[in-house]
């Protein structure tokens, strides 16, 4: 691919949705957009960008946008954030609500379903203590494609056992075929919404708890700090948020502040 | 160092599981049927056992009766890895005694994730 043509489509995916494709990431346009070439009856990347640039094709151009920013997921990803949530971020939260019995929890890019279901089946582990609680959890994401597969909560073997511990795929999953779907009781807590996170947030309401793991590396530092400063603003006073591993707010945000202890768990300043 | 032991009756397998578990920085030995596992934790129990489910002379399942039987045969972690993923066998395996349990087929990524659920890594 010559550099005009990188140019021009990484100015576009930016513009779309905030992603930052830098040189070393051309690589993903291959493995990305490949698939959506063919689909579309193209010789290659040429042919697709070519189309790209004589015509404003509004759905293809969110089939690109959606196909490189696609993240693969995992139940549990990671272990910690989740052992942090259950353990040092609900027992208070649920104390001071103990009135309300009311909890929003929001994944900010929920991709194809398992974070918030890792997080689902977590509270509901903890249902002797939130008899009578209404807790919302909203899933949204940049890809509609991936919000149906999230919906439909039907996962491969390879994928169910990449995080989710045995006895808890026997408790909370159905066997249908070679796949395993979540039951019911886990689903109903969840519900998704087609959300870009450069879009003012407000109109998701208010949130106690907000994920947003692995999707601000995407972003250049101002979008970083306007992503950050716009999710502060929905945050009740004691939400927390947790970033991803490779992720901080330092030098990014001042509307956040890290807490001791808890790594990758962050607090409204 | 912690070892585990690999029972499988499958070379291929025993040694595609070996890599993978060296690069954790897992101590490896192999045995090819449930008789020669129990034998091996006889002479020494390991902190960690992926079990097969098929095999000749003895199957997993008898070996891990008769291991949580064995006097200090409650200790070793043991994850089954194996082709039966209906529930029937999935829930035998647990009430028997196994700690985790693997459907073949198996990547890196997945004996990573279940190895740190059992708080081996």
């Amino acid at each position: 691919m010559n550099t005009a043509d990188f140019d021009f489509i990484s100015s576009l995916i930016l513009s779309r949705s905030g992603l930052v494709l830098t040189p070393d990431k051309a690589y993903l346009l291959e493995s990305r957009l490949m698939p959506v070439a063919r689909k579309h009856g193209l010789k290659g990347l040429d042919d697709l960008i070519g189309i790209l640039r004589t015509r404003k094709d509004e759905s293809l151009i969110v089939e690109v946008v959606e196909a490189m920013t696609t993240n693969e997921s995992f139940f549990f990803r990671d272990t910690k954030p989740f052992d942090l949530l259950r353990n040092e971020v609900l027992p208070p939260m649920l104390e001071k609500r103990a009135a309300s019995k009311k909890l929003r929890i929001w994944c900010a890019a929920a991709s194809s379903g398992q974070e918030p279901y890792s997080i689902a089946i977590i509270l509901n582990e903890m249902a002797a203590k939130l008899s009578g609680w209404k807790i919302e959890i909203v899933g949204t994401d940049i890809s509609r494609d991936i919000l149906k597969k999230a919906e439909k909560a039907q996962y491969s073997q390879f994928e169910v056992q990449r995080g989710m511990p045995i006895q808890l795929l026997l408790k909370y999953f159905d066997k249908v075929d070679e796949n395993w779907t979540v039951k019911p009781e886990i689903t109903k807590m969840v519900q998704y919404k087609y959300w870009n996170l450069l879009e003012d947030p407000r109109p998701l309401g208010n949130f106690d708890i907000v994920f947003c793991r692995n999707v601000l590396i995407y972003f250049d530092a101002p979008t970083k700090g306007k992503v950050l400063e716009s999710i502060s603003k929905m945050m009740s006073e004691d939400g927390k948020m947790f970033l991803g591993g490779a992720e901080t707010v330092l030098g990014v945000s001042d509307k956040f502040k890290p807490i001791p202890g808890q790594r990758g768990v962050y607090a409204r300043t | 160092m912690k070892n585990c032991l690999i029972v499988d009756d499958s070379k291929v397998i025993r040694m595609v599981a070996r890599k993978i578990l060296q690069e954790l920085e897992f101590e490896t030995r192999e045995a090819a049927d449930g008789q020669l596992a129990l034998d091996a934790c006889l002479e020494s129990m390991p902190d960690a056992v992926l079990l097969d489910w098929n095999m000749p002379v003895m199957d997993g399942i008898t070996f891990l009766r008769e291991l949580r039987k064995t006097p200090g045969g409650d200790a070793p972690i043991v994850i089954f890895c194996t082709t039966e993923n209906d529930l029937d066998h999935i829930q035998e395996a647990m009430t028997v005694g196994a700690n985790e349990y693997i459907m073949k087929p198996f990547d890196s990524d997945i004996i990573q994730a279940k190895f740190q659920q059992v708080g081996l890594i």
